[in-house]
């Protein structure tokens, strides 16, 4: 068992129960905290998987940008909802057995796989990768169709978001 | 070294508890939690993929970095629609927003 190993179960092991809490919490700002504990484990992952413009990206938007925002809106919608009665929904031994039947399907499907168990082979072209996906998101031939796309999806958004949350009070 | 089934284990676990708190959760912010642990749990699944078999390219890059951009815009406009929600009917229960007229 390889140091590496080791690390990685340990973050998987922090990382899935923390997203266990999320979906079990009985109070919703905490479930909001472990969600922010669940993306740092996912970021340790990318670090792990050799993404570090992801693991960064991911801290920077995840937990730096949307955590921020749901614990906001939590924090905007405490009043109603007693964090005291149930809260989870009546049928939710139906969904646990939902989630169950798709992890079984999908280990299933993944069994047969023979690329299950390969490993990592060392990258031989380290340098300047940076570089290279920069270059790749606004060449013609390569990816600068979807990189716009998705820039008219974010001002989309955030127009649409500030319409819809704007006061009503206000005309 | 760790094989590759490892982190597709550890995305379709992730995956599945997100799915289950889509599923089981009453307050609308909550079900938008499981969805963010679905996207993230996609995005290990890519990143892992693109390290064993395409580690030489850029593609599974870019991939994830467009579902990053999906994720990061649909939280915006539906933490907007439950806020909005909210002020008109008082109430974040999914179940209780049950009619279209406000």
């Amino acid at each position: 068992m390889t140091g590496l190993q080791i690390a990685f179960l340990a973050i998987a092991a922090v990382t899935l129960a923390s997203a266990v809490l999320v979906v079990s919490s009985r109070k919703i700002m905490h479930a909001a905290l472990w969600l922010v504990l669940a993306l740092g484990g996912v970021a340790a992952l990318f670090a792990t998987l050799e993404a570090s413009f992801f693991a960064a990206v991911q801290v920077m938007v995840y937990i730096g940008a949307i955590a921020i925002l749901i614990i906001f809106s939590v924090m905007l919608t405490r009043r109603v909802m007693e964090d005291a009665g149930p809260q989870n929904t009546r049928y939710w031994p139906a969904a646990l057995v939902v989630s169950l039947g798709v992890f079984g399907g999908i280990f299933f499907l993944l069994l047969q796989w023979p690329g299950f168990t390969i490993e990592a082979r060392p990258v031989l072209e380290q340098g300047d990768f940076l570089v290279r996906f920069g270059q790749a998101l606004v060449s013609p031939d390569e990816f600068v169709v979807p990189f716009e796309v998705a820039s008219i999806l974010l001002v989309a958004a955030m127009i649409g978001a500030i319409i819809i949350a704007r006061d009503p009070s206000r005309k | 070294m760790i094989p590759l089934g490892w982190y597709l284990i550890f995305s379709a676990l992730l995956f599945c508890v997100g799915l289950f708190g889509v599923l089981s959760r009453k307050n609308a912010i909550a079900i938008l939690m499981g969805v963010e642990l679905m996207l993230n749990a996609v995005n290990v699944n890519l990143l892992a993929f693109w390290r064993y078999l395409w580690a030489s390219k850029v593609d599974g890059q870019v991939f994830v970095a467009i579902v990053l951009v999906a994720a990061a815009a649909e939280v915006v406009v539906g933490l907007g629609l439950i806020i909005s929600a909210y002020r008109r009917r008082n109430t974040v229960v999914a179940d209780e927003m049950d009619m279209l007229k406000g």
